[in-house]
């Protein structure tokens, strides 16, 4: 049997590297070990991927969402529902925060779907190779205006968003740099840019186009040829603040919310030796994605990190819909849940700008608060729900036929978490509690369910329970 | 009426999501370019509701032609800003932002409610009746309540019994309470639950005291009229209200769709404007109704496609009732991708708003200078 360290440290592991796990699931990878679970989210081709033609067979419009965000916010959201690779699909939203793309401008989701999918499959191989992804995906050609950056009449945009937002950071490089990166990535395009109407939505294609590519020299960043834009990377992977960048996006997702990104040239890291051993590990193994997740999850920063984090709405949604088990598999409801991380500030695909989002406490202000807390007690007081079920079912189990109201309590924070909560939330929670005295689960279970039930939503409504 | 019109100046913003077919809904129809460029949805002539020799309104629009009758509302034509993207959640955010050039972060309402209440003292200066906020009201350190429907707006709503919830709700409370050393993020968060109780509390108290003569109809819109009805009316300070309906985006079966959405919103707005007189609480209210951008002139045969150029509407006794800027020219010739080409920038409108109506500074809201349309009254009947 696993103790409650092992399983609270296995917890706060499977939140942040995923979107949390039941006690059941707890159980089974606290017999694996700490550091072999860590192995088996890495390794995560061994399990099978999301059956996603299931998902187009009851949610077709999922597939090709066009310019609506809301089906291509179903379609994410069924794959973190659904997915055995935790990992993989949290990266896929790491780097959705950090190359944020919106549908706002691109208006086109399908795009915006093949871009996640992108992350999924290359998010957790190398960095220099996500980049030239990156910079050759329709999506972000079309929302960073790469289409229309010509060899006569260079458009910054791209560029210099390379340069502050996805790579180096502001202060790392000058004005003539970003000119410089802009003209090296010129003739990436994309082909069939077709106006919409009347005919429809036409599916785009990356195409280099020669003719439009600057062929003369460029100085970038102190090196001087005919660069082009795979040679802008290269030399953007050989400066030192490139790692550390990377590093602090890593630890401000994973381990303890950051400053805003912008403020990074400003504010120095909350924790410098941390930043310093990500980004040592990433020069290390040649920008590798895998080893630098393996350091940070096994590292004492990580582990001492427990709840120092605001969770972010699909962190809240997701995290809920698993604990519950609702929500498995297609579903009508669907495409109507997928817009309640909207509703709590994070529309996924639709960003509210290149920047992404604005992360920690500002994802809390009281209309965000009030959907968060009703989102996860609508839920999690709904007996019915397979997950509730068998949450309460551990608990009348726990101590006997009958409990105080202490142990109910105790119980109930363990199994939403385990949570520590402060002195006052306890003596709250206790309060609530003690109104119906103690729990009888051998003469009225049906009763004690509820009271659990309503327990659970109150813990699920604390200060606490906005951490993760 | 004195007191009536000494009350702040409150501002209830109608959303058309979708794109608003400004061609019939504002009909020039001694026009030939309409009928020529509107086979297959042309209303005819005798159809038109009339607001003057040339120009008249949708036939599902009697209530509003009333209330233009009456003097009560500006119909200002021609909105929209340059280089129109054609494209609903693009146009939208540069109206919710004021930003054609990039993409912005700030609403326009959400800086006008810092400006109102800088010290973010009451929790509902700005409410948005509807699921989703709007960016239009989302600026750093304004919190909006977000309320869909609010005669069950409040946390914890997942337990039923009264009694029960209430104590659970003084739980809450407790536990969101300032305590000592308990660090910044745990503070603003409790400060937040708090407001959130707060808004909350003092939302609940307008479905309780409200009644009301009228009968609103049974569409989403006239809920939600008839919501922002019951908090205008509960006096809680509100000065922003936001709502929308739709979807305007007529691409197929438009002569009926259009019929159906014009009929609802003008008799939701028809029941508002009965009500708020009943309670005397009409006098500081400014109504403005807008669409992302209006639709293609030639009709495709049973809808319109996206288009630019689109019309808003202003009303309310205060408003200065009539016809603004100048409708589009309609001559092929002068179409622009065969649309209306705008010819009064959105940000004008919003700046009359701000400045005349709101009383607030509009360069630092709309991101500069644009010209003004007329449509507020500066002193009372």
């Amino acid at each position: 049997m696993s103790n409650r360290e092992d399983i609270a440290l296995l917890a706060h592991l499977i939140r942040r590297a995923g979107f949390g796990a039941t006690r059941d699931e707890l159980e089974s990878m606290a017999e694996q070990g700490y550091e072999s679970t860590v192995e088996q989210l890495l390794d995560y081709d061994s399990q099978p991927p999301v059956d996603e033609y299931m998902l187009y067979r009851y949610h077709p419009i999922t597939e090709v969402p066009g310019g609506a965000a809301a089906p291509g916010q179903a379609n994410w959201l069924y794959f973190m529902v659904n997915t055995q690779r935790p990992l993989n699909e949290k990266m896929a939203l790491f780097w959705h925060h950090v190359f944020a793309t919106g549908n706002a401008k691109v208006d086109n989701c399908n795009h915006l779907l093949e871009q996640i999918q992108m992350f999924r499959d290359v998010g957790m191989e190398n960095y220099r190779d996500l980049l030239v992804k990156l910079a050759s995906n329709p999506a972000m050609i079309y929302w960073l205006d790469n289409n229309e950056n010509h060899k006569i009449a260079p458009n910054e945009n791209w560029g210099r968003e390379l340069l502050e937002l996805f790579s180096l950071g502001v202060g790392n490089y000058t004005e003539q740099d970003v000119y410089e990166c802009s003209r090296a990535f010129t003739g990436w395009t994309i082909s069939a840019k077709m106006p919409r109407y009347p005919y429809g939505r036409h599916p785009w294609h990356f195409e280099y186009r020669p003719e439009d590519h600057d062929e003369t020299d460029k100085s970038f960043l102190g090196y001087t040829g005919n660069f082009n834009g795979e040679d802008i990377i290269n030399i953007i992977l050989q400066q030192p603040a490139c790692p550390r960048f990377i590093a602090r996006h890593l630890y401000n997702f994973f381990v303890e919310d950051e400053p805003q990104v912008p403020a990074w040239n400003i504010e120095p890291p909350r924790n410098p030796d941390a930043i310093r051993l990500l980004a040592d590990t990433l020069v290390e193994n040649d920008y590798d994605i895998k080893p630098v997740l393996r350091a940070l999850f096994n590292s004492d920063f990580f582990k001492d990190a427990m709840y120092k984090k605001v969770k972010n709405p699909t962190e809240v949604v997701v995290g809920t819909l698993r604990l519950t088990g609702d929500l498995q598999g297609p579903d009508p409801r669907l495409e109507a849940v997928a817009r309640e991380p909207g509703y709590m500030g994070q529309d996924i695909l639709d960003p509210p700008s290149v920047e992404g989002w604005h992360t920690g406490h500002e994802w809390i202000n009281s209309g965000s608060l009030v959907k968060r807390v009703n989102f996860v007690a609508d839920r999690i007081s709904d007996t019915n729900l397979p997950g509730v079920k068998r949450i309460v079912e551990r608990i009348a189990t726990a101590n006997g036929p009958t409990m105080s109201p202490e142990e109910f309590v105790e119980n109930c924070l363990d199994q939403m978490g385990p949570l520590p909560v402060s002195d006052r939330t306890r003596e709250e929670l206790l309060t609530q509690a003690q109104s119906e005295g103690e729990v009888n689960w051998q003469d009225s279970y049906d009763d004690s369910a509820r009271r659990t039930g309503e327990m659970l939503a109150l813990i699920g409504a604390t200060r606490e329970y906005q951490f993760g | 009426m004195a007191t009536n019109s000494a009350k702040p100046p409150v501002l209830v913003v109608l959303q058309l999501t979708g794109g608003n077919d400004y061609f019939n809904t504002v009909v020039p129809y001694n026009d030939p370019n309409y009928y020529d460029s509107r086979r297959s949805l042309q209303i005819p002539e005798n159809r038109v509701l009339k607001l003057d020799d040339e120009l008249g309104l949708h036939p599902a629009m009697g209530p509003m032609q009333s209330i233009y009758e009456s003097g009560d509302m500006a119909v200002i034509h021609g909105v929209g800003y340059e280089n129109s993207p054609r494209s609903h959640f693009r146009s939208m955010d540069i109206w919710h932002t004021c930003e054609p050039d990039k993409v912005g972060t700030e609403g326009w309402l959400g800086r006008a409610i810092s400006q109102i209440d800088p010290k973010s003292e009451n929790p509902v200066t700005g409410v948005n009746v509807g699921q989703a906020l709007p960016r239009a009201l989302v600026a750093p350190g304004v919190s909006v309540a977000s309320v869909a429907d609010v005669s069950t707006y409040g946390l914890l709503t997942n337990i039923e019994q009264q009694e029960q919830r209430q104590q659970v709700l003084q739980r809450f409370a407790n536990m969101y309470s300032p305590a000592v050393g308990s660090g910044q993020v745990m503070e603003y968060l409790g400060q937040t639950g708090l407001d959130a109780l707060k808004g909350a509390d003092i939302l609940k108290v307008a479905p309780q005291q409200y009644s009301s003569g009228v009968e609103y109809g049974a569409s989403p819109i006239a809920q939600k009229l008839r919501d922002i009805a019951m908090i205008h009316t509960a006096d809680v300070g509100t000065r922003v209200f936001y709502c929308d309906h739709g979807s305007f985006d007529t691409h197929a079966a438009q002569a009926t769709t259009h019929a159906q959405l014009w009929t609802d919103v003008s008799e939701a707005i028809a029941d508002f404007w009965d009500d708020l007189r009943e309670h005397d609480a009409d006098e500081n209210v400014i109504m403005f109704l807008f669409s992302e951008f209006g639709r293609r002139v030639r009709d495709n045969g049973s809808g319109t496609d996206h288009g630019a150029a689109g019309v808003a509407f202003a009303i309310g006794p205060r408003v200065n009732g009539g016809m603004y800027s100048e409708y589009p020219e309609t001559r092929p010739e002068a179409l622009q991708q065969g649309d209306l080409v705008p010819n009064q920038d959105f940000r004008g409108v919003y700046s009359t708003i701000i400045d005349d109506w709101m009383k607030l500074d509009a360069p630092s809201i709309v991101n500069g200078n644009f010209e003004k349309p007329a449509f507020v009254r500066t002193n009372g009947h």
